[in-house]
């Protein structure tokens, strides 16, 4: 499908400036580090996961695990998608029983991703606690969530597309609304 | 997005490389749920799945009950015992008035090759072939690749020696489909009456000499030897049979080392396979059963996920 790129919202040193000012909230709020945990949404989630435990281990010296999360059994559509996701791995190789989760993604939406991945971690441990950080928050929430960390709140219409591009897998850091193209 | 646009499972031999890549990722991915403690996913509630056996079973039928309880659906267990077919109703009547009651899947095990299929043709549900006669056994042969990738990592140039009844095992004709798909060479090996030449038109080895096979074999999957195929005149005695045929230490000193022993169950020890064998190190028996699980979970989340899809077959 053809899509029209409308706008670079982000590039890398916006990013990274904004996962640094959400580092330091997450240091501010978690008083006991030792307790947290960083779970990441499949797929861009985890790697802005990964970048936030490499900051805090940076500045206060301290290991924060991170693990995978796969949301695709939990979906809520599952009956209705035309074409059915590829299932891939969920790896959380440490309890999160009594941790105070981090979870992360990369776009916040309509809030049903957040929901599925909640009722996942249920289903592996009961957290302390669960905070949500979303690199962008795009509106158009469906369900009552919101996140504690956000990198950029972004208005946008529904027939946009907010694409979030890293360096792991994308070979660039960035973020892009984009538009399907219009169908003649 | 994924590419399995298959409606029902009837065989391998329907299958291409990437559906067969396709089940046995997807079991990968779901061998996870099964360690957790509550070992249970939502994905798919709602859902009923009917275990059709015509033909004994425990494994598959209970491994087939786990994986669909494992994915939340509702199953149902249905037996040749006690039902209306020991009154004369037809296999076609039977499944008619089951999906009068609207399941999403039909798991079928019958005595005849070919019913699963002949089911297909006239049901709205998914039909899953869980053995039909000496036709195939497709989830059997799936679990049993799931098991030689975890183990070996890659299928090319794999030797892979099957022994045992192989003119009635349905495992060993979706074995050597698959494995042959996927890249592996396939030996048989079996006394003359139960491994008819002709199965070299399936493109694998045929040899009537266990030791001379197992030279070079990476995977060793033994058969269970039916008694009453003895009582058939298949082959003179349990006893020459064992002398030949069955698995021992000194035997499994001539494969690759590092070789894995496979078994589809029930094992009769001592007939096929020595004690000491069974329960070697490298043996795999337990892991297929566990493995079995998983790749049963992957064909039901494959098979009953999406949209109902207009296409047939």
């Amino acid at each position: 499908m053809d899509e029209k790129i409308k706008a670079r919202v982000m590039d890398a040193g916006k990013i990274k400036r904004s996962l640094d000012r959400m580092t330091t909230e997450i240091l501010e709020r978690n008083r006991n580090l030792k307790n947290l945990v960083i779970v990441g949404i499949r797929t861009r989630g985890i790697y802005l996961g990964k970048r936030i435990s490499q900051q805090i281990k940076e500045l206060e010296k301290i290991d924060i695990p991170v693990g995978v999360l796969d949301i695709t059994l939990y979906r809520d559509d599952f009956a209705e998608l035309e074409t059915q996701h590829m299932v891939q791995k969920t790896e959380i190789d440490f309890p999160i029983s009594k941790k105070d989760v981090l979870l992360v993604d990369d776009v916040l939406f309509t809030g049903r991703t957040i929901r599925a991945a909640m009722d996942s971690l249920f289903d592996l441990g009961r957290p302390q606690s669960i905070q949500l950080l979303v690199l962008i928050d795009r509106g158009h929430r469906e369900l009552p969530i919101r996140a504690d960390y956000t990198g950029k709140v972004l208005p946008t219409s529904r027939r946009e597309i907010v694409q979030v591009k890293l360096m792991e897998i994308d070979e660039t850091d960035e973020v892009l609304i984009t538009e399907p193209a219009k169908l003649e | 997005m994924l590419e399995f646009k298959q409606r029902h499972l009837l065989g391998i031999q329907n299958l291409d490389v990437s559906d067969i890549m396709t089940i046995l990722d997807t079991a990968e991915s779901l061998a996870e749920i099964s360690t957790r403690e509550v070992k249970k996913v939502p994905t798919l509630r709602g859902k009923t799945v009917v275990n059709l056996f015509f033909e004994p079973s425990t494994r598959t039928r209970s491994s087939f009950e786990l994986a669909a309880k494992r994915l939340s659906a509702d199953i149902i267990n249905f037996s040749q015992q006690g039902s209306s077919v020991v009154k004369g109703e037809t296999l076609k009547d039977t499944v008619l008035n089951l999906e009068a009651m609207n399941p999403d899947a039909l798991i079928i095990r019958h005595s005849c090759s070919g019913a699963p299929y002949f089911v297909s043709t006239f049901c709205k549900s998914h039909v899953i072939n869980a053995g039909d006669g000496s036709h195939e056994h497709p989830t059997q042969a799936l679990l049993d690749a799931f098991t030689i990738r975890q183990q070996k990592k890659s299928f090319k140039n794999l030797r892979v020696v099957i022994v045992g009844d192989i003119l009635h095992s349905r495992v060993a004709r979706s074995n050597i489909f698959l494995l042959q798909k996927v890249g592996a060479q396939v030996t048989l090996v079996g006394p003359p009456p139960l491994l008819p030449a002709e199965f070299n038109n399936f493109g694998a080895q045929i040899s009537y000499d266990l030791d001379r096979a197992l030279e070079g074999a990476d995977v060793i999957m033994m058969l269970r030897i039916q008694k009453e195929r003895q009582e058939a005149n298949f082959f003179p005695s349990i006893r020459e049979y064992r002398n030949l045929y069955c698995l021992t230490q000194k035997r499994y000193s001539l494969a690759n080392k590092d070789a894995i022993i496979m078994h589809p169950g029930p094992i009769n020890r001592g007939v096929e396979i020595s004690s000491e064998m069974a329960d070697s190190v490298k043996s795999v028996i337990l892991k297929q059963v566990e493995n079995g699980i998983s790749i049963r979970m992957a064909i039901l989340y494959l098979l009953l996920g999406g949209k109902e899809r207009e296409t047939a077959d």
